[in-house]
């Protein structure tokens, strides 16, 4: 049985396209940013903040919400257009991304933006803060659920694994964190690089329930979900099998993409080619 | 001043006794440690209220992220273990985690400086408060005894803000009554006198004293400031004893570089400048002994502040 109904799956698809349009856009004006992990990650954050998540951008303070954490700051481009998709800004703000004065900083910061739970960038870092809120809801005795996104080469930072040892130490089943496994990193591949693979074994050897998934497919991302849900006494990882660059042709697995903002004529072919994936005509 | 001098406690003594009082009086308050909860006192409050008290294990890092996450749900962590690991081990945690957001994370450390003693230059943290007093946000304090330190645990509980709150290993000289009044940001005049001040923080509070007896022996009135917090610094009480005294005398247990000594000659410079000599870590690494012998060694003495005071008549 499916998770998504039909209806739900054009829904979310429809986001996804948007997220995506307005991540290439925003890169593009501000001739600056990382687009590859922010189309990668954009199925994710489509399914965390339009199916899974209880937030409301109009309680930004609400203690009750879950909580979203972008580990990879360096993605701000997915959080901010998400954000922007769900209300917490207008669309046309994203327009200011990078640029002085703007809430939308290079990389998230939390003081400025009202939604960003955690100031992010610095690689490694986010997982900790996470635990650190998952606990507190614990202490608090609410339901309030914490999720963080982490990037493939991010996970090589040291940081990450004291926290995932900790997560699985206080058994934190409130929190859940996605690996997005997307093989690239700034000097090429994860694997040559410095390798992470086998990450579903890593997790599970600190005691998180881990769950393999392709991060494009919408159902797959919701089903791990739910199943997250049903996990008690182990935090759960996603590992998110996903493509750098995903959804433009020319951005795809292409490590050139991981920084780079795309030109006047670049931004047209990735904006059309977003049309066909449920972006706006 | 307290007439009980002869009493000694260490300010991480203090410090533990501080927390359990603090637990029972707010729920919102919650203590981390990594491994070394018994040397930084937080052990009593793990036995006290052990749902509130996380041990980390031996990872730092985490421990100032989680403190960031659970300060950033609205609680009031305490994360604990020694200068050096609180500090330059996860400087960029501090910075990006808890500073930049403005989290209300308490970073609490014992076994300051040399005094740490016997285990040398690998664990004694003397270049912390100019890293932390170069971070955004942070505020510095270094209480100089055990009333002190718990006025100033109390204070950081109640006041909005990432904290770095430095304290001791050795027992040193109870100086104030509960009747002392601590207020973060201001110097407080401990002696009077106008030929010179002498400006101290931490352990080094009552060795200044110790200098001033000395010199009004030789008939010189220094006055003698406790400047617990070294950020924001109370620039007001630095300008008026440049202003009535001859010069000033600083001391510190840290490097002389970036701490209090640099901050006095900040505002000195600035706003009055007036004749200045540091006492502190001479831009050096320290070594095994026992924190007199160190401080000996390395010139944080009574005799040295007095030496550095007569050069300013």
């Amino acid at each position: 049985m499916s998770i998504l109904t039909q209806e739900q799956t054009a829904q979310l698809t429809q986001h996804a396209g948007n997220i995506r349009q307005e991540i290439v856009k925003m890169v593009a004006a501000a001739n600056s940013g990382h687009p590859g992990g922010s189309l990668s990650a954009a199925d994710i954050l489509t399914v965390l903040y339009f199916h899974e998540m209880s937030v409301d951008p109009n309680q930004v303070d609400n203690p009750d919400r879950d909580r979203f954490v972008l580990s990879k700051g360096h993605a701000s481009p997915v959080l901010y257009a998400t954000l922007a998709e769900k209300g917490y800004l207008p669309k046309e703000e994203l327009k200011t991304f990078r640029k002085l004065n703007s809430r939308l900083q290079g990389h998230p910061s939390k003081k400025l933006l009202p939604g960003v739970e955690q100031s992010t960038g610095s690689l490694g870092q986010g997982l900790s803060s996470a635990n650190g809120m998952a606990l507190a809801a614990r202490l608090d005795k609410r339901d309030s659920r914490v999720y963080v996104v982490m990037g493939d080469g991010e996970i090589q930072e040291g940081m990450v694994w004291e926290a995932a040892m900790a997560a699985g130490h206080y058994k934190l089943d409130n929190l859940v964190a996605f690996v997005d496994y997307n093989h690239l990193q700034i000097d090429g591949n994860v694997e040559d690089i410095m390798n992470v693979h086998p990450v579903d074994e890593k997790f599970r050897a600190f005691n998180w329930h881990v769950i393999t998934i392709d991060g494009h497919d919408l159902e797959q991302i919701a089903a791990a979900l739910a199943e997250a849900r049903t996990v008690k006494g182990k935090p759960t990882c996603i590992v998110a099998n996903t493509v750098k660059g995903k959804g433009v042709s020319y951005m795809e697995n292409n490590c050139g993409w991981h920084g780079t903002a795309p030109n006047e004529e670049q931004l047209a072919q990735a904006l059309t080619e977003l049309c066909g994936q449920g972006g706006n005509k | 001043m307290s007439n009980e001098t002869a009493k000694k406690i260490a300010t991480r003594d203090a410090y533990g006794q501080a927390l359990v009082e603090l637990g029972h009086e707010n729920k919102d308050i919650v203590v981390l440690d990594a491994d070394l909860a018994k040397s930084t006192k937080t052990a009593d409050f793990a036995k006290a209220f052990p749902e509130r008290f996380f041990d980390v294990g031996i990872a730092e890092a985490n421990m100032i992220g989680m403190a960031a996450g659970l300060a950033a749900s609205g609680k009031i962590p305490f994360a604990s273990t020694f200068a050096l690991f609180g500090s330059l081990r996860v400087a960029d945690m501090v910075r990006n985690s808890v500073c930049y957001p403005n989290l209300n994370v308490k970073i609490a450390v014992t076994h300051q400086g040399l005094t740490l003693g016997e285990d040398g230059a690998s664990h004694q943290a003397v270049e912390d408060v100019a890293l932390m007093r170069a971070i955004p946000n942070m505020t510095v304090i270094m209480p100089a005894d055990a009333t002190e330190t718990k006025k100033a645990i109390h204070a950081a509980a109640n006041t909005y803000g990432p904290m770095y709150i430095r304290m001791g290993r050795p027992s040193v000289p109870v100086l104030f009554d509960d009747s002392y009044e601590f207020e973060i940001g201001k110097g407080v005049q401990i002696c009077e006198g106008n030929d010179m001040a002498i400006i101290a923080t931490g352990v080094m509070v009552h060795i200044a004293v110790a200098a001033a007896e000395q010199l009004a022996k030789e008939g010189i009135q220094a006055r003698v400031i406790n400047m617990a917090t070294i950020k924001p610094i109370d620039a007001d009480i630095i300008v008026k004893a440049a202003r009535e005294t001859k010069g000033i005398v600083t001391a510190e247990e840290c490097n002389i570089y970036g701490g209090l000594g640099a901050a006095v000659a900040e505002v000195l410079c600035e706003q009055h400048p007036a004749k200045l000599r540091r006492v502190g870590v001479e831009d050096t690494f320290g070594e095994s002994g026992t924190p007199d012998e160190l401080l000996q060694k390395y010139g944080l003495t009574a005799e040295n502040i007095v030496a550095k005071a007569k050069e300013l008549l």
